[in-house]
């Protein structure tokens, strides 16, 4: 389906913000293309909720820009913005009905009832939810009042959707469904949108580029298969999916780990011993009565299996395995290691 | 069930205390004054102490009582109101609030002989403000301002108004920072948010509290009791005078029927007032 309208570029341009002695942002450099979805992701305080309320308009700037479709929108206030906001939780009006809530942003602008109500009824059907257009928000879950608030920032036709961790009070099951309910919606009506999120599955599996943030910077930015195989910062890397640090030697954009050769990522450490962050699923394990390695802990979850084994010098490694394979792995058997060569980022020894 | 009547009997002797509180203290008072508005000195029926109401000084009283009432709660409810909503979006949840909440509990419940001795040693005909202003300025404060209607008026404010803080800080509370946010991310103006939203929110919670103090104002005897001691200007003195009057005596039952009719109209006024916290409480839950 081809989008109802183009989204908008956005620009965040060295934005900074600090409460008392706490900078929560650091000088912010994000751009968004039109109609792209890009996620914050990051840990608890890095900074994630204040660029996107800076974005909106709810909070000022000490320093930097918003730039939104080549305006400077810095001293717009939040009213005059038109972006569409979806909050965490409980952001419906309990006195409207889903319908009324809805239609109420064309009703501050005045548009006629008709347009309101059709509007209103288009809006729930995108989101599912066109059987409980009378309902109040104390009579609707979690997730339904989540794809009302959704629907409600939508109808005023928004240049920019910000999403500041919709899915987050919901449980496992309808936050996996309604972040890609969400993902079909922002696609469908093509508007640019600023999503965050502590949750680097749901990062990783919606949007079209992620920004891992740390102490109120953006430490790297990219499609989210090149964040997990390419970091660009032991942060990122340990950040985003599991690792493990193993000493090794660095020369010539390789490293020497146990008896394998690792090729280094841009921004590794280029010579001397090193730490190499290497992946779970880069780790090979074989049953082995003779082997140097002894497995000390095991779990299966479905298709893949993890391990850990500790190794003769006493370091112990998360292994990613495949399960169905000819032995299951027990605790206290014993293995030997090998280590497949994907690129793997190489930091200087702590 | 052995195991469920155990349990409610332990949880009816949890509230035994509370049942027998209300017995001796509101249902056998009510229930005297209700029989005895509808029997005679002799204890014969009649209807003649309902009939007695329409007596030209109990109807003033009454109009007096309504009068001060409403006017009581309608000035302790909007500023009040402000009050509370000051201290909200000044400090959240900081000192300032909690010392308000604090004051506001005490001076709530300050009513009868202290306060009205407070208001006669400050504003009194020899209070200190009085002979102050007189003294410095010249400006002579009336020196009947406590005795009448209006007087009443003015004590009574000064317990209503922080009762209004202590129940509209809780509404206050309901109302999400989402809301208004929200509101104006969809384009709307800070009045178009009062307008839509925050009003219509508080409004079940700002007309319930003001007439829970119109029954407060309305019940109140002892601060008015303490001040006014010549003539009888509200119903709740009116039934004293019935009671302790030597000019005429076997008038103890009318009082009964004023007091009857009191309850009537706080009856009905707390209805309403529990009638609207229902609404509120059905979006807020
Ligand atoms: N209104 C405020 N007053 C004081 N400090 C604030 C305020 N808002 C944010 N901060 C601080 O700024 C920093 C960044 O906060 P922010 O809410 O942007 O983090 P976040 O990345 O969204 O975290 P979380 O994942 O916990 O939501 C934190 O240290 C926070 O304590
Ligand atoms: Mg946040």
């Amino acid at each position: 389906m081809t989008p109802q309208r183009q989204g908008v570029a956005v620009r965040l341009e060295g934005l900074s913000r600090h409460y008392g002695a706490v900078r929560a942002l650091d000088g912010l450099d994000l751009e968004l293309a039109p109609g792209e979805m890009v996620a914050l992701l990051g840990p608890s305080g890095c900074g994630k909720t204040t660029a996107l309320r800076l974005l909106a308009g709810l909070e000022d700037a000490d320093a930097g820009r918003d730039v939104v479709d080549g305006r400077d929108l810095t001293d717009v206030p939040v009213s005059k913005r038109d972006m569409g906001m979806v909050f965490q939780a409980y952001s419906l009006f309990p006195h409207m009905t889903a319908r009324q809530n809805v239609a109420f942003g064309l009703r501050l602008r005045g548009r006629s009832s008709a347009e309101q109500r059709s509007r209103a009824g288009e809006m729930l059907e995108l989101v599912g939810l066109s059987s409980q257009a009378d309902r109040y928000a104390h009579q609707m879950s979690g997730g339904q009042q989540q794809r009302v608030a959704l629907a409600r920032a939508l109808a005023i036709e928004p240049q920019v959707l910000l999403l500041d961790e919709p899915l987050s009070a919901l449980d496992a099951k309808v936050r996996v469904q309604l972040r890609d309910e969400i993902r079909r919606i922002q696609l469908d009506v093509g508007a640019t949108t600023l999503l965050v999120t502590h949750d680097q599955e749901e990062a990783l599996a919606v949007a079209d580029r992620v920004g891992v943030m740390r102490g109120g910077r953006l430490e790297q930015i990219a499609a989210p298969g090149e964040i997990y195989t390419s970091p660009a910062t032991a942060f990122v890397a340990e950040f985003v999916g599991l690792t493990n640090r193993m000493d090794g030697v660095a020369a010539d954009g390789v490293a020497q780990v146990m008896r394998a050769r690792i090729p280094l990522l841009p921004g590794s450490v280029a010579s001397g011993p090193v730490s190499v962050l290497v992946r779970p699923e880069s780790v090979e394990v074989h049953t082995q009565r003779d082997g140097e390695a002894e497995v000390v802990a095991a779990s299966f979850l479905g298709s893949l299996g993890r391990v850990r084994v500790r190794t003769a010098d006493g370091a112990v490694l998360l292994a990613q395995v495949p399960t169905g394979g000819a032995g299951v792995l027990q605790v206290g058997d014993r293995v030997s290691l090998a280590l497949r060569p994907v690129p793997a980022l190489a930091v200087s020894r702590d | 069930m052995p195991l469920t009547s155990r349990v409610r009997g332990g949880a009816l002797l949890g509230v035994a205390p509370f049942l027998a509180f209300t017995t001796i203290f509101l249902a056998v008072p009510t229930l005297v004054v209700v029989v005895g508005a509808f029997v005679d000195t002799g204890g014969r029926p009649t209807l003649a102490n309902v009939a007695g109401l329409r007596q030209g000084y109990i109807l003033d009283a009454l109009l007096s009582t309504l009068e001060l009432s409403l006017t009581t709660a309608v000035i302790g409810a909007v500023v009040g109101a402000l009050l509370a909503y000051a201290v909200v979006t000044a400090a959240p949840d900081g000192m300032l609030r909690r010392s308000v909440s604090a004051v506001c509990g005490v001076l709530a419940q300050f009513g009868g002989v202290t306060l009205a001795f407070a208001f006669l040693a400050t504003v009194g005909s020899q209070g200190f403000v009085t002979l102050y202003l007189f003294d410095h300025t010249g400006l002579a404060v009336p020196g009947d301002l406590l005795y009448g209607l209006r007087g009443l008026g003015l004590v009574y404010v000064y317990f209503q108004i922080p009762l209004m803080v202590i129940v509209f800080l809780p509404a206050l509370d309901g109302v999400r920072v989402q809301w208004r946010e929200a509101t104006e991310s969809l384009g709307g103006s800070t009045w178009q948010y009062w307008r839509h939203v925050a009003g219509p929110l508080l409004m079940p919670a700002s007309l319930g509290s003001t007439l829970l103090l119109f029954a407060n104002a309305f019940a109140a005897y002892a601060t008015a009791a303490a001040l006014v001691s010549q003539g009888s200007p509200i119903l709740p003195l009116v039934v004293r005078a019935t009671f302790t009057s030597e000019v005429v005596l076997g008038q103890a039952n009318l009082g009964k029927a004023i007091a009857l009719a009191m309850v009537v109209v706080v009856a009905v006024v707390m209805t309403g007032y529990a009638w609207l916290q229902r609404r509120t409480s059905r979006w807020v839950g």
